[in-house]
């Protein structure tokens, strides 16, 4: 069991110079076989196999992860957490997602910095007016908070805002979710890492998954970068690589992957206390706690697994974002990069089943995956330890878009995805 | 960003063009013999290949005619550009895992 970390343990390994702090996770080298395999080591795959161990006592569970832990899109999202969705399955997943939010950092005892600072959408057109009043009220009746903010109270709540009429993007009204926010997106997954460990959890790093065996329509283990490694069940949770992963269990997938541009600003002081998107324009931005402006920006329209992001998306958001902020003006930016996300055509996750036996996939997150990470590790855990799904996710089946019952969230869940 | 040489026009930004995703997508020729299963294949599944991947495009600024391209999709390598109707060039078509 590792150090509980406190403020005792804290002063106790400030007298040692902080030398003698153990490891948060082992680097195991994998056993012959597990119970139950995990593909992907980022916030999914880490806290399904936290949720397997502690809510369903199944501690002989191996996670197994192309390159580092949290280095995929765990690492590169825009870390804004909020629940505010249209649909009610849709609404009943993220928002049990933001109650798990509530109390992640006391649950894993590591500080996830959570911080519900508000999510504020723009609405800049009748259309985006009447859009956000209708999802404002299904969020309502969901016991979503939500709530109407006219242009006075918006330059109230985001004093660096333009609203001098007569710009590109005027803005007649937003939609605020004061319980949403932002969270450190890495020790989400280190956080899920050391208390999936502590109960017995493999983590195995730098092991590429290279194939399923598959005997008579069921899994039976990963072939891996290390070997094979037998498993009674396989669980997939890797965002863009899912087509890959499907193909190479012999299925197809409705997924586009393409890359989801992020860029952060030269740290300044604090100037900006709430997460502001727009729908319109695609652009999302917040300042986080190094003083860094996070900039979410737009993806590129065509299949791709480079992840990095094409100009002409960088340039269009900036350009919005400027329009918006035109104190940003001459901001520097010092990174740019790309996540590459699974989008699926209704823009809603598929979370359960597949066409093989004892195989599970979690993908088609598309741009909203960070998010939803608890949730989704959660309810995940629960189908594959049931091999049936949770009531939260029975909805987001594989097989919806055979029965048509889509649940299409495009531009419906506060951003155009 | 991509320069796609668009077969009439000659070689241009990316921005200039929308894009069509999957290539070679046959419309089926009696849709109401289809299960709902055939119609899930024809309109949802697609093969999103890491590697190389038959793609169409639409040169929307411009000549707005459409064409097949064929691009590598981690190294976004432009391997061959044909009209549509024509089969694919014959090209190393391996996905990377």
């Amino acid at each position: 069991m590792p150090t509980r970390y406190s403020i005792f343990s804290l002063l106790r390994n400030a007298l040692g110079y902080h030398q003698d702090w153990p490891e948060a996770w082992r680097s195991p080298e994998p056993k012959p076989s597990y119970e139950v395999v995990i593909v992907g080591g980022g916030g999914h795959g880490l806290a399904t196999a936290y949720y397997l161990a502690k809510e369903h006592g199944i501690t002989d569970v191996a996670v197994i992860e192309r390159g580092w832990l949290g280095g995929g899109n765990t690492g590169r999202n825009t870390t804004v957490v909020r629940s505010n969705y249209l649909w009610d399955e849709s609404a009943a997943l993220y928002e049990f997602a933001l109650k798990l939010w509530e109390g992640l950092s006391q649950e894993l005892n590591f500080n996830v910095m959570f911080s519900q600072r508000g999510v504020l959408n723009l609405a800049h057109n009748q259309h985006d007016l009447r859009e956000l009043s209708r999802r404002i009220n299904a969020n309502r009746l969901n016991g979503v908070d939500s709530e109407f903010l006219g242009p006075a109270q918006i330059k109230q709540l985001v004093p660096l805002i333009d609203l001098r009429a007569g710009g590109r993007y005027p803005v007649l009204g937003g939609s605020l979710q004061r319980r949403g926010g932002t969270a450190r997106h890495d020790a989400v997954a280190w956080g899920y890492a050391r208390g999936a460990d502590a109960r017995g959890v493999d983590i195995i790093q730098e092991c590429p998954v290279t194939g399923f065996r598959i005997e008579a329509g069921r899994v039976t283990g990963v072939e891996t970068g290390k070997g094979f490694i037998g498993a009674k069940k396989v669980a997939i949770a890797v965002a863009g690589h899912s087509s890959v992963m499907a193909e190479l269990a012999g299925f197809r997938m409705p997924v586009t992957s393409v890359p989801l541009q992020a860029l952060v600003s030269e740290p300044v002081k604090p100037a900006l206390d709430t997460v502001v998107m727009s729908n319109a324009v695609h652009a999302y931005i917040s300042q986080s706690n190094k003083g860094e402006f996070v900039i979410g920006a737009g993806a590129d329209k065509y299949v791709g697994y480079a992840q990095r992001g094409s100009l002409p998306v960088t340039e269009e958001t900036l350009a919005a974002v400027c329009e918006l902020f035109p104190s940003l003006r001459r901001m520097r930016m010092m990174r740019q990069w790309g996540g590459i996300v699974d989008t699926c055509p209704d823009a809603s996750p598929i979370l359960g089943k597949t066409p093989v036996g004892g195989l599970y996939m979690n993908c088609g997150w598309g741009t909203g995956g960070f998010k939803s990470t608890p949730g989704s590790g959660w309810v995940y855990a629960h189908t594959v330890a049931h091999d049936e799904p949770h009531e939260l996710n029975a909805p987001f089946t594989l097989d919806r878009f055979r029965t048509g019952y889509l649940i299409d969230e495009h531009g419906a869940a506060a951003v155009a995805h | 960003m991509l320069l796609i040489p668009c077969p009439y026009c000659g070689p241009r930004s990316e921005e200039e063009f929308s894009y069509g995703n999957e290539a070679h997508i046959a419309r089926p020729k009696a849709p109401e013999k289809l299960s709902d299963a055939e119609w899930a294949e024809y309109l949802f599944m697609r093969s999103n290949t890491k590697g190389v991947f038959l793609e169409r495009w639409m040169h929307a600024q411009g000549c707005r005619r459409w064409f097949n391209v064929a691009r590598d999709t981690v190294s976004y390598e432009i391997l061959a550009v044909y009209e549509m109707g024509k089969k694919p060039p014959k090209l190393k078509m391996s996905t990377k895992v």
